[in-house]
């Protein structure tokens, strides 16, 4: 799950990690009173979507005045922002977040990530702040410090000396730097986070080390134990296909191409994606409906696949395990029945009791296409695909 | 022959009680599988069918003498669940369960570090040798006892395809293992394949990857190295876009790493047959097999 800027640094504020003074507002009276209550300029206005790239983008920008801040409020709330990571179609500002101006001297890069290959905690730190960091990686690796930590035991003097040292820090920056970097792992740990970014992280003329953006993505799995957290959920950001699913307990996602498609089992879901590429055609969504669904599952899968105005062919994968072929062929029967089926459903069914299940499609009536395996399913949607 | 389990393989079961617990006990039962305890925490002293329950792992183990386990505990508990085993001194354990927390795994993985328990999972389909024991939840039907080609894989349905297209060209199976679709598990590729390989009866081997991570890429390294049987090898997710879950919490392409493409690039510069397209795999294993089968 991911979450604003705003709402990471809010988190960071109870974890006692510095950041700048500011607040939130969703129109440009608001965000004239945050600019006015930190009573200093410059001040930064912020788009807060959950993409990065914002500021490449035009969503970050720096206001002198309090006309400036008028100015910009009224842009920045409301556009349709663009930026590497939104895709071409953008995503609408609703809030922007005004902080005060720093005096930037330095811009370090630093974050948290649950490392899969070894199972550990990577703090990886910079000192090309600012900048985007998996071309840094890329280019020039040397530059990147990681420290490994093993979640059985906890963050140690040694790890933050290994980070702090690293980026070159002077002396009486390293007591500040060392509470950040504890206090950053005690959060990573406590919301069971997946990613905690802060880039830039920086360092002000003043000597103060401060975190002037905020990135946190938590383990979805892990939202059980962390109720509070989904106060946090911004369903704007979603799409609301996705959240429709998310409701069913379906696991969807909504792309861009043709061809809809309905799978148990998320290997099989991706390998089903790809034959329907292969077929000449493109995915308009990914959909498992998992290995213990049942007929109404189904029914809402199929439901959701139609009301994207894009698909005009449906592919069905069923492999009959946990999930029997008889209770698919209920369950897209069922929707079928109800639903105006305008386009061209292709279903390819094995496993347990996929007899009775050809047998409850056959006699249902509809116009159903039916596969006797992936290549004549594949055959099949090419077909489609082409008319 | 056969890798990890085999019919002397005495299974206990985490959660037999509950209700997945319950109905694939039974059909592991009637498989053949050795299912000679239950494991429920305050059930203990009463009976799943013929099979007695105990309060916990220890005491299981130690009235039986199982030496692997089955793990049907919900996420929250099963991290526990799998310690508890690891203490018990059980030789395999088999997690089923999908959806416990990357950060429960991650402890759970630097906790065996040292330990003599193997972990195959979580969130797989589990691990079974056709004809002699099924420890997991895989319908049984599909698979062809005898081998000799061995199957691993990080999906579940996906390996029942898989499994369903050998069987159908009349290609059995030594061991087919679903090693799980979660960022942090137990068995990995190359565990299996070196076991595959220093199994006699295994003749060619099928690996079945998807995007994300680099397994698969360290696999196909291993394979040019120290495996001289015939591999075939299919990745999923070609098509997924990046930053997007595709279900699997592992199947995640994040900042250019773990595309599928680059996946096949490693697979093919290694040696191994690589099929693109699913709906042809059993032949592709007929022809990259013609040697071994």
């Amino acid at each position: 799950m991911k979450i604003h800027e705003y709402q990471a640094k809010e988190l960071f504020r109870q974890y006692d990690i510095p950041v700048p003074e500011g607040g939130t507002a969703t129109n440009v009276e608001a965000a004239q009173q945050v600019a006015s209550s930190l009573g200093q300029f410059p001040v930064v206005v912020k788009a807060q979507i959950h993409a990065g790239g914002r500021g490449l983008g035009g969503g970050v920008k720096l206001a002198s005045s309090m006309d400036e801040v008028k100015v910009l409020a009224s842009e920045i709330i409301g556009m349709n922002l663009v930026t590497h990571q939104t895709g071409p179609e953008g995503q609408q500002v609703k809030t922007v977040l005004v902080e005060q101006g720093l005096n930037i001297a330095k811009e370090l890069y630093l974050s948290l990530v649950a490392d899969r290959a070894t199972g550990k905690i990577v703090i990886m730190a910079s000192e090309a702040g600012g900048m985007n960091i998996e071309e840094v990686a890329e280019k020039t690796p040397e530059k990147i410090i990681k420290t490994y930590i093993n979640p059985l035991g906890t963050i140690q003097p040694y790890h933050c000396r290994e980070i702090c040292f690293g980026l070159n820090l002077e002396k009486e920056l390293l007591k500040p730097a060392f509470a950040l970097l504890s206090n950053l792992y005690r959060l990573f740990i406590d919301y069971d986070c997946s990613l905690l970014e802060i880039n830039p992280l920086i360092i002000t003329a003043e000597k103060a080390i401060i975190a002037l953006d905020a990135k946190i993505n938590f383990d979805s799995n892990a939202l059980f134990r962390h109720k509070a957290l989904l106060e946090y959920r911004d369903l704007d950001e979603e799409d609301p296909l996705e959240v429709e699913a998310s409701k069913y307990n379906l696991n969807y996602i909504n792309l861009s191409g043709n061809i809809g498609n309905m799978v148990n089992g998320a290997g099989l879901a991706m390998a089903t994606m790809d034959i329907i590429k292969q077929a000449g055609a493109e995915p308009a969504n990914f959909l498992d409906v998992g290995g213990g669904a049942d007929a109404e599952m189904v029914e809402n899968g199929f439901r959701l696949i139609l009301s994207d105005p894009n698909v005009k062919g449906i592919l069905i994968n069923i492999f009959g395990g946990i999930l029997r072929c008889d209770v698919l062929a209920q369950g897209v029967v069922q929707a079928a029945k109800k639903v105006d089926l305008k386009v061209p459903v292709v279903v390819r069914m094995e496993g347990t009791n996929v007899d009775e299940g050809r047998r409850i499609l056959a006699e249902s009536g509809l116009n159903l296409i039916t596969a006797i395996d992936l290549a004549d399913a594949a055959a099949k949607i090419a077909e489609i695909a082409r008319s | 022959m056969s890798i990890f389990v085999n019919n002397e393989t005495k299974v206990l079961v985490q959660g037999i009680t509950g209700k997945e617990g319950q109905f694939h006990s039974r059909q592991c039962i009637a498989y053949g599988t050795k299912i000679v305890a239950g494991v429920t925490p305050g059930k203990g002293g009463m009976m799943m069918d013929d099979v007695p329950v105990f309060n916990t792992v220890k005491s299981a183990a130690e009235a039986t003498g199982a030496n692997c386990s089955l793990i049907f505990v919900p996420p929250a508990f099963a991290a526990d669940s799998i310690q508890e085993a690891v203490d018990a001194g059980i030789d395999l354990v088999v997690c089923i369960t999908e959806g416990i927390p990357v950060l429960d795994m991650m402890r759970v993985k630097n906790y065996m570090t040292g330990s003599s328990t193997r972990l195959i999972g979580p969130n797989c389909p589990g691990i079974i040798t056709p004809g002699s024991c099924k420890i997991g939840i895989m319908p049984a039907a599909i698979h062809k006892p005898g081998g000799p080609i061995g199957v691993v894989s990080r999906s579940g349905t996906l390996t029942y395809e898989v499994v369903h297209q050998l069987t159908r060209e009349g290609i059995g199976q030594t061991t087919c293992i679903g090693i799980g679709g979660d960022p942090v598990n137990g068995t990995n590729f190359i565990d299996c394949l070196k076991a595959f390989e220093q199994d006699d009866e295994t003749k060619g081997i099928v690996m079945v990857g998807e995007i994300g991570g680099s397994a698969e890429e360290e696999a196909a390294d291993f394979i040019k190295q120290h495996v001289t049987k015939p591999v075939v090898g299919f990745i999923a997710g070609l098509t997924a876009p990046p930053g997007r879950r595709m279900g699997h919490a592992g199947a995640i392409i994040s900042g250019g790493s773990g595309t599928g493409q680059a996946k096949i690039e490693a697979m093919k510069a290694n040696g191994i047959h690589v099929c693109e397209n699913l709906g042809s795999l059993g032949k592709v294993c007929v022809d990259a097999f013609a040697n071994a089968v």
